[in-house]
């Protein structure tokens, strides 16, 4: 993908590289464990963190981008008032725009979406990287932490889904005989889930981690 | 949901409907703060009274948007209100302790974000409650989050004495505890209504 991208700056691989960052090295979902309420509230269908991942990735590019063109001008003293005004605003929009959208989905989702107001993850980056770079970086990092909460949202919504109601994306997967898993769908699945992805994660570094420690100390015994 | 009786929304968002573990409203501060009951119990009790001002603030402020056709200017009003009600807050433990004031750190002024004082808003204007449901709903899910608080921390205190595999050290562990708790808070379904 990198490949693509015109390098006419000098800072546009760093850019690129910080994109990728949000989605996988930093995820905010299971990395730095932001914005939970919406991961565990409407993570019972793939397609529900689906849409509410998108909604949220536009909220935080939007807001982002209007807060890096701002930076100089909003006072230090009123800054959190103000970002949290900005993404109020980009959020009554995408309510608005999701119930034109599909009314479906809307009722489904319910509060949650005006909740993007009080994602952590959203004021946490207009904060920590917004505020300090220039728009096309700060865009970019925002929507690279976007799809990163999507993607884990959408991680946790699948298996939730397979496991609580055997579909996918509401295709049935197991046909008529399965039995669901019904907890999987109701609100402990959604900790129990959370919980199980991160419990992997932790294997599966401690496994490299331990195989790196082997390799080093084969290397170090050899020479 | 207009008849729904004072108790019956004070019992529900207490057990059953608790915000925590059944809504999942204010996870931040509930996977944050919750490593010692010290802690946790006196943050509760701040985010129920940011609640009661939030919801009573939120019922108000409809009074005023709805004749006036302001709809969409609602979410707005109700984060600077919010906002607002926390920097009082913060001033008061500020003043009357500031031993509590170093303790709850970065997660005071964090109360803003935090999805149940949001959530009380706008939940109660779904929901078309009048003034006493609200505050009832707001003073039940304040308690609810406090208890849920309380719980996971002293269950985290002994954990924090046990022997626990090392890849399940830190989140995820709390997951899975917050999990067996929001399970047991399940039995609860069918109190109330």
């Amino acid at each position: 993908m990198s490949t693509n991208t015109p390098v006419s700056t000098a800072t546009a691989p760093r850019n690129m590289q910080e994109f990728m960052e949000g989605i996988w090295e930093r995820n905010p979902v299971f990395v730095m464990v932001l914005g939970m309420c919406p991961t565990m509230a409407v993570t019972v269908s793939a397609i529900n963190s689906i849409s509410m991942g998108l909604a949220t990735t536009f909220v935080l590019a939007a807001s982002c981008w209007l807060v890096s063109l701002l930076r100089h001008v909003i006072p230090k003293e009123v800054r959190i008032a103000t970002y949290i005004v900005i993404i109020a605003t980009f959020v009554t929009v995408v309510d608005y725009a999701i119930q034109a959208i599909s009314l479906e989905m809307y009722e489904a989702l319910g509060a949650y979406i005006q909740l993007i107001v009080a994602n952590c993850l959203v004021l946490g980056r207009a904060e920590a990287h917004a505020a300090k770079f220039p728009p096309v970086a700060a865009t970019l990092n925002a929507t690279g932490m976007g799809l990163g909460f999507t993607l884990g949202l959408t991680m946790i919504g699948g298996v939730r889904e397979i496991l609580g109601n055997g579909t996918l994306l509401g295709i049935s997967l197991f046909g008529a005989d399965f039995q669901p898993w019904v907890v999987m769908v109701l609100p402990p699945g959604g900790f129990f889930v959370m919980g199980g992805w991160l419990l992997l994660f932790a294997i599966y570094r401690e496994r490299k981690d331990r195989g790196n420690a082997a390799r080093t100390a084969e290397a170090s015994h050899g020479a | 949901m207009v008849h729904e009786s004072l108790g019956q929304i004070l019992v529900t968002t207490i057990l059953s409907g608790n915000f925590v573990l059944a809504m999942f409203l204010g996870m931040c501060p509930f996977l944050g703060v919750t490593h010692s009951v010290a802690v946790a119990f006196p943050l509760g009790l701040a985010t129920t009274f940011v609640i009661a001002i939030a919801s009573i603030s939120a019922y108000l402020l409809n009074l005023v948007l709805g004749p006036l056709h302001l709809e969409f200017l609602r979410l707005i009003c109700y984060i600077v209100v919010i906002a607002a009600a926390v920097q009082l807050v913060e001033m008061f433990v500020k003043k009357t302790s500031p031993s509590l004031f170093r303790a709850l750190g970065i997660y005071l002024p964090l109360i803003t974000t935090n999805c149940a004082v949001l959530g009380v808003a706008l939940f109660q204007t779904a929901r078309e409650y009048d003034f006493l449901q609200s505050m009832t709903f707001a003073i039940g899910g304040g308690a609810g989050f406090t208890l849920a608080l309380t719980l996971l921390a002293s269950v985290r205190e002994r954990v924090n004495l046990s022997d626990v595999p090392s890849v399940l050290k830190g989140t995820a562990m709390t997951l899975m505890l917050a999990g067996v708790l929001s399970l047991a808070f399940m039995g609860f379904a069918g109190i109330g209504g």
